[in-house]
């Protein structure tokens, strides 16, 4: 069994925005860029141009077909990775210590050199954030890109995660949750950012920002306007029209 | 310091030895990207991460999933290594590698003959090329007349309604305002085209709580996220847009100041009968009159100080009677056949939500009008003391492009904007430099041919009326051959502007209208998802004569990849991955501009093929062309004595100059300081890449919006090489070319279409956007359904089969099926179905959706694939499950029993009628392998390996 820190000094995190989550993919193969060379293990592909293609991806997006009691279906995409919990179930039942929860800032890891591969983490973790990396035999996870947050060596506005460096609709943000000023702590309460299965009581970090209402009549118009013209159709309107415009 | 039970991390590792910025290719969208290079662990230089340039004006940092995967586009095993020589029949995809000098000798052998007795018999097509200034140049010279790239299968309806209409058309050469519309409208719009600015764009717009409407039978990627769907039933866009015009029309609300100003809305028509009922009432000069109500006199459109009618009936200049504009749309547009609750049934959209969102489009338009306090001058020297617009913008694709009504289609929709006024104006669409550029600066399109000698002008461009048809000889009597392999420039489709590239492997195996010898195509898989009718375009390439020969003797392909149609080609010319090459992102094709800039763009060899790979040997498909160019002689790539003007691309990209002072590049000309017009510069490319691999000029303030008629943008233009001089002109709601094909086809003029065409004609050449069912509509009984693709986000070319990380998240692609058509056909999740169509069968995958147009089946385009190509392994499921819906489409339409040949394409510009599709769907037997299935072809490249750990050094 491995220990929680009681508290972290930050609390590191992503908001997604469902709203504007196009499912484009663009943050789940940046990541995959960027960690297969990075943090750790390569994340490995099986089978990469056969019948059963499969590889380790840190971070993979669900689509959803929602059908309201009124009004017409709806696709939601739903982007998926560790969600740094707070009370991370996958930390406390490493056997090795491998799996732990950094002090400084909440992000959850593993320490390859002390995993032997054993998965407890997977079948703890309640949202299936985790993938065994079939050629390593450790457990991958996503690191926040720990080692481009704080990374002296990329330019300052660079240091963020590469699914938010790369994301082109804007869903994705990055930042302290602990900092109720911060700009993901702001956008969570304004947006009524969700905790994703809370009654599992792992106190996920990450906040997921719920699609606006849809296909609504938006903003009331005034449409007694555009009633009839008053006087001989549009003929007549536009002799008015151009005296108007004198 | 961790806390004691912390491992120790280290937070800086090393990230690259290098950063390279070039232009991506993973899709036509052309982002900035930095390359991060790393040596690897053999000492060779490897590609480390590929993200977005957060300088590039297209994508500002940010980069979509195929972007991302660039690394595995890169190190594909489908890469070619080597020239292929033939040695297996064709289609088997036996080949042996050859040497450089034996292949370049060989296309010269084939070519050079053909040159010199009959240029037409080469057929030079390309896909999707980015380097078309210089591939249609290099066939200008050759003096072949059967030069295109995709456009005809891609999108030219869009295109062409947006240049003849406008002057210009979406996407490269126009964009929504993002920073200030509030009301945006995307018909037909996948998720591509284009891929990042779109997604930034839409995120910006609903950041400022603007409305986001999708248009489409689909409800995916940019639909999903639209704040209302409009779930359109397909080829009914033209219906849907015309209601709204009527509903504009119907209530007055019209921007009646800007149509007075800038569009054609008070020009005189012809109405006394004869060969000049619907023509425009023209003074001497040929200049377009307008009834000025001051003098009571006709007078000329852009004279100062007139004071238009928009209505009435006048006595014209030649004794006629003559109505403007506006009336004839006015009375056209208000009948009963275009108000909502005549249109809801086809569409789909019931008449309240029709009436609704006109109603929201005028809220938008003129409630919440945008005023930017700049002033501007127009080009009859009015000043204008602030610049004011209707933040309603409009963004269309294929999905209302690829139908036989798309051009009229297209046409409406920018009708709709126009009356809103809302083209260049503040919170409008905005055109992208070199555009605007009105029809009559574009060349029109040229096929006469020489023994020996170039084409007399440049291949594509804008008929103005059947004077500019391409017929041999000028002879376009039933009797006249069609000068163009591809029939281009015809009656069947004269406004056919990006040629007809689906149509010249059907006509050149038919030797219809005449045979050809050599096929030479780049990047366009036509043996396969670039060919509608794939099975039987597979079977064309193969045909043979009673000579027991092809009856297409020669084929040369270039490409990077391992595709289907490399197993068609006799000799094959392996290109470079996008890595490796130079290319220009030309404003004298299609650069990257935005509203606000003309900007273009470069890639270069940011690694060196010979490293990325044993046994490489590979070149970019333009040095080679140069390379050929020049062993044949061709002018302009040879200089006084014969010897090759250009080393290679770039060369020729720093030096070539079209005309004085006018090159493929706009930046660092001269002395390295002069943008636009300036003499070669030999430091121009390195300039380039200093600065990121592209340039921008920025457009002064004071032009930024009405660039058609604002005076400070045309000097600009000339300025920058755009046009040779001020060109303000009028949008055109009544396009009069249209209306000239009309009068031919009522029996005026001295060329005549053949009969069978009359009828048809005068119903689509409307001078005024019209909507008529798409023709496959006719077998609407016995189909009752549409089927139509769309490609996904991650995934927007063929390409993507061959990734190893983009085919984890496209694989395969099920048919999904709207759910009520699932209960009526017995259908769940995982069943097999036949989809039928007039032409054929295919037996597919089935997947139940909902969030669909309740008769439209549909599935992603071009993941599946043919056995054998891309590298790919035994039982890849882009080879079993995966599928074509091309297979049930044909280029012709089903036999009428009058023995014509009628083109599934669009009657007026020839555009491929992809989602013209109509079907039915039965339940199968359950299956592993969608049908119909091909045999599979031999790899020329092996297959890709088992295992990746990509990284593993680092």
């Amino acid at each position: 069994m491995t220990s929680l820190p009681k508290t972290t000094e930050k609390k590191l995190g992503l908001v997604i925005d469902l709203d504007i989550c196009v499912g484009c993919h663009a943050c789940a193969v940046a990541c995959k860029e960027w960690n297969t060379g990075a943090y750790g293990a390569p994340l490995s592909d099986q089978d990469a141009y056969g019948a059963e293609p499969e590889g380790t991806w840190l971070n993979r997006i669900h689509s959803y077909e929602v059908t309201p009691r009124e009004g017409a279906a709806q696709i939601v995409h739903f982007p998926k990775s560790c969600l740094h919990c707070e009370d991370a179930p996958c930390v406390t039942v490493c056997p090795t210590g491998a799996s732990y929860k950094r002090q400084a800032d909440g992000i959850v890891l593993v320490n390859e050199d002390a995993c032997m591969g054993c998965g407890l983490c997977a079948w703890a973790c309640p949202y299936g954030a985790r993938e065994m990396d079939a050629a390593a035999g450790v457990m991958k996870k996503c690191t926040l890109c720990v080692d481009r947050i704080y990374n002296e060596n990329l330019a300052e506005e660079d240091r963020v995660p590469a699914c938010v460096r790369t994301c082109p609709a804007n869903a994705r943000h990055f930042g302290d949750f602990a900092d109720p000023d911060s700009e993901v702590s702001r956008m969570s309460a304004a947006r009524g950012g969700m905790a994703l299965m809370p009654e599992q009581e792992t106190k996920p970090v990450n906040r997921y920002l719920p699609p606006r209402p849809k296909d609504g009549a938006g903003a009331p118009v005034r449409l007694a306007e555009l009633a009839e013209p008053e006087a001989k159709g549009f003929l007549g309107w536009l002799d008015k029209a151009l005296a108007r415009l004198g | 310091m961790p806390p004691l039970d912390e491992p120790a991390l280290d937070l800086s590792p090393k990230v690259s030895d290098e950063v390279r910025k070039t232009t991506c290719y993973m899709c036509a969208c052309r982002c900035g990207i930095d390359v991060h290079l790393r040596e690897g662990a053999d000492g060779s230089v490897k590609v480390r991460y590929i993200e977005g340039n957060r300088d590039h004006p297209t994508n500002r940092g940010v980069l979509c999933a195929k972007g991302s995967a660039g690394i595995m586009q890169h190190y594909s095993p489908a890469r070619l290594r080597k020239p292929l020589l033939r040695t297996g029949p064709r289609g088997s995809g036996e080949f042996r590698e050859i040497e450089w000098e034996e292949a370049l000798e060989k296309a010269v052998e084939w070519l050079k003959p053909i040159r010199e007795s009959d240029p037409k018999r080469l057929a030079f097509f390309t896909g999707r090329d980015q380097s078309q200034s210089l591939t249609s140049w290099w066939a200008q010279q050759y003096g072949t007349p059967n030069y295109a790239a995709h456009g005809g299968f891609c999108s030219v309806n869009m295109a062409a309604a947006g240049i003849y209409t406008m002057g210009g058309a979406f996407w490269e050469f126009g964009s929504p305002d993002w920073e200030r519309a509030r009301y945006f409208m995307i018909f037909g719009v996948a998720e591509d085209h284009d891929s990042n600015p779109i997604k930034l764009g839409i995120s910006r717009l609903k950041a400022r709580g603007a409305k986001v409407v999708g248009v489409n039978p689909v409800r995916t990627g940019y639909n999903a996220v639209a704040d209302e769907w409009v779930g359109i039933t397909p080829g009914t866009d033209g219906l849907f847009i015309l209601a709204l015009v009527h509903e504009l029309l119907r209530t007055g609300h019209v921007d009646i100041d800007y149509l007075t100003r800038y569009t054609n809305a008070p020009w005189l028509v012809n109405r006394s009968p004869g060969e000049r009922f619907g023509l425009f009432a023209r003074d001497e000069k040929g200049r377009p009159l307008v009834w000025d109500t001051a003098t009571g006199q006709p007078a000329r459109w852009d004279a100062p100080g007139v004071v238009p009618a928009l209505k009435g009936d006048f006595a014209g200049p030649d004794g006629g009677r003559v109505t403007p504009v506006l009336e004839l749309m006015a009375r056209k547009y208000l009948e009963p056949e275009y108000a909502p609750e005549t249109v809801a049934e086809a569409c789909g959209i019931d008449a309240a939500t029709i009436r609704r969102i006109a109603a929201e489009l005028v809220e938008a338009a003129f409630e919440q009008e945008v005023v930017i306090e700049r002033p501007w001058t127009d080009w009859k020297g009015e000043r204008h003391e602030r610049m004011i617009g209707r933040p309603v913008a409009f963004h269309a694709m294929r999905g209302i492009s690829a139908h036989s009504n798309g051009f009229q289609t297209c046409r409406a929709l920018h009708i709709l904007q126009i009356l809103l006024g809302s083209v260049e104006t503040p919170g409008g669409m905005r055109f992208k430099p070199p555009y605007p550029k009105p029809v009559e600066i574009h060349p029109t399109p040229h096929s006469r041919t020489q023994p020996g000698g170039p084409l007399n002008g440049p291949h594509l461009g804008f008929p103005r009326g059947p004077e500019d048809l391409c017929y041999e000889e000028d002879d376009c009597s039933p009797g006249g051959c069609c000068a163009r392999i591809d029939k281009a420039f015809t009656w069947e489709n004269p406004l056919s502007a990006h040629g007809l590239m689906h149509m010249v492997i059907s006509n050149a195996a038919a030797g219809d209208p005449y045979e050809i010898d050599t096929l030479f195509l780049y990047m366009a898989n036509m043996a396969w998802n670039s060919s509608m009718n794939t099975r039987g375009v597979m079977d064309m390439l193969t045909a043979k004569g009673e000579d027991g020969e092809y009856r297409i003797p020669h084929i040369i392909y270039s490409d990077a990849y391992s595709s289907e149609m490399v197993a068609y080609a006799d000799l094959v010319l392996p290109d470079t991955t996008y890595l490796e090459r130079h290319d220009c992102i030309s404003l004298l094709d299609r650069p990257i501009s935005e509203p606000d800039a003309a900007a273009d763009a470069i890639r270069w060899p940011v690694v060196k093929p010979e490293t990325q790979g044993e046994g490489r040997d590979v070149r970019g498909f333009q040095t080679v062309l140069i390379d050929i160019g020049a062993r044949l002689g061709l002018p302009g790539f040879v200089d006084d004595e014969g010897k090759a003007k250009y080393a290679d691309y770039a060369d020729y990209i720093v030096n070539h100059e079209r005309r004085p002072g006018v090159g493929p590049l706009f930046g660092w000309r001269g002395e390295g300081e002069t943008t636009g017009r300036g003499r070669p510069n030999r430091d121009q490319l390195a300039r380039y890449v200093a600065n990121g691999g592209f340039h921008t000029a920025h457009v002064p303030e004071e032009a930024a919006h009405f660039k058609p008629w604002n005076a400070a943008y045309q000097d600009w233009a000339v300025e920058m090489g755009f046009f040779d001089k001020p060109s303000p002109y009028a949008f055109q709601l009544y396009l009069e070319p249209l209306r000239k094909f009309q009068l031919a086809a009522e029996g005026h003029g001295p060329r005549q279409p053949p009969d069978h065409l009359r009828e048809r004609m005068q119903l689509t050449f409307d001078p005024l956007p019209v909507w008529y069912p798409p023709f496959a509509d006719a077998d609407e009984a016995e189909y009752p359904l549409h089927a139509i693709t769309q490609r996904p986000a991650a995934m927007y070319h063929a390409w993507g089969s061959q990734n190893a990380w983009l085919r984890q998240i496209h694989g395969e692609n099920p048919l999904y099926v709207p759910a009520q058509v699932c209960n009526d056909a017995g259908l769940e999740d995982g069943d097999w179905a036949w989809v039928i169509s007039p032409h054929g069968r295919i037996k597919v995958p089935v997947r139940r959706m909902q969030a669909v147009n309740p008769k439209t089946l549909w599935t992603w385009n071009a993941i599946g694939k043919r056995g054998g190509a891309w590298a790919l392994g035994e039982g890849a499921p882009e080879t079993t499950r995966g599928f074509l819906l091309n297979h049930l489409i044909h280029e012709l339409l089903p036999p009428k029993g009058d023995g014509l040949r009628w083109a599934n394409s669009d009657p007026i510009t020839g555009q491929a009628a992809w989602y013209d599709l109509r079907v039915r769907i039965e339940k199968a037997e359950p299956g592993e392998v969608s049908e119909p299935h091909m045999e599979d072809q031999e790899s020329p490249v092996g297959q890709g390996p088992d295992k990746l750990a990509y990284g593993e050094e680092w």
